[in-house]
């Protein structure tokens, strides 16, 4: 717990991250592969011409709700709230077509290109994180939130 | 096979991890997002932990000359920060705050979060499609 921040989780953040990196990491040494979820879920569906094989992107993919769901079973489960639905496809149709334009979403720009101070991913990352500072404060100002 | 079970044992991981860390939560990572509400910075930690593993990584990556399972290693090497990158990032960005979801929490909640999780994966999806079908890479 940290003062000041009641509901942050800093230590369970921090071990989830390591399992993160500790993921991309085996994906970058084991297969030489960026683990860019949005470039590997839209070569899963063949929706990308370039990328691994089709069976790594599918495995990959698959991998990511398996390992969730062990997770649940060997904890009490994991908390989560969503916004409405409306709101979700929105979201989703926004998310998918901008990750793709920028080449990369949190995990490829953010994990992978910053710990490997790539120029490209560090301006990509800024631009996400502030339009997604920007967006949620013009939701508050407008009472969405 | 081989390079079928490392990416399952990478994603699992790397599903297990979002799990954990509480980015499966969408009103977590929005709340990291509102800079002028409840302010929550677990998502920093998770951002800052996964930079260890990967930094390492990345000095052992310059230091092999091929990966572990594979001839050689595939990696991004545009070096261009140009319209494409900087609008979509910004888009990107857009979708993330209104959702609180980025890809790989959204496609790891399809199992903890079903109904939940499932109009914001196939509305993704579609996004996708649009992009592949309009856009020229």
């Amino acid at each position: 717990m940290i003062a000041g921040f009641p509901d942050a989780q800093p230590i369970a953040g921090l071990i989830g991250g390591l399992m993160i990196g500790l993921a991309a990491a085996i994906m970058l040494l084991g297969l030489g592969r960026i683990a860019g979820v949005s470039g590997l879920a839209a070569r899963a569906i063949g929706l990308s011409a370039s990328g691994p094989p089709h069976g790594v992107a599918i495995a990959f993919t698959v991998g990511l709700p398996v390992g969730a769901v062990l997770v649940a079973l060997l904890s009490d489960g994991i908390p989560a709230t969503f916004p409405a639905p409306g709101l979700l496809i929105v979201a989703g149709l926004i998310v998918g077509f901008g990750t793709r334009l920028g080449s990369g979403c949190t995990s490829g720009h953010g994990v992978c290109g910053l710990s490997r101070l790539s120029r490209r991913s560090i301006v990509a990352t800024a631009l996400f994180m502030g339009s997604g500072f920007a967006t949620v404060a013009l939701m508050r100002l407008t009472g969405m939130i | 096979m081989m390079r079928i079970i490392i990416a399952l044992l990478s994603g699992a991981l790397f599903g297990g991890g979002l799990a954990i860390s509480g980015m499966a939560d969408p009103m977590r990572v929005r709340a990291f997002l509102d800079l002028f509400g409840a302010w929550d910075p677990t998502l920093a930690f998770v951002m800052g932990g996964a930079m260890i593993p990967m930094a390492l990584a990345w000095m052992v990556q310059r230091r092999v000359g091929r990966p572990f399972a594979d001839r050689a290693f595939a990696l991004p090497d545009t070096r261009a920060i140009d319209g494409k990158l900087t609008l979509g990032a910004i888009v990107f960005g857009i979708g993330w705050g209104i959702g609180g979801l980025c890809p790989g929490p959204a496609i790891a909640s399809l199992a903890l979060s079903p109904a939940a999780a499932a109009p914001f994966v196939l509305a993704m999806l579609g996004g996708m499609a649009i992009h592949h079908f309009t856009i020229k890479s």
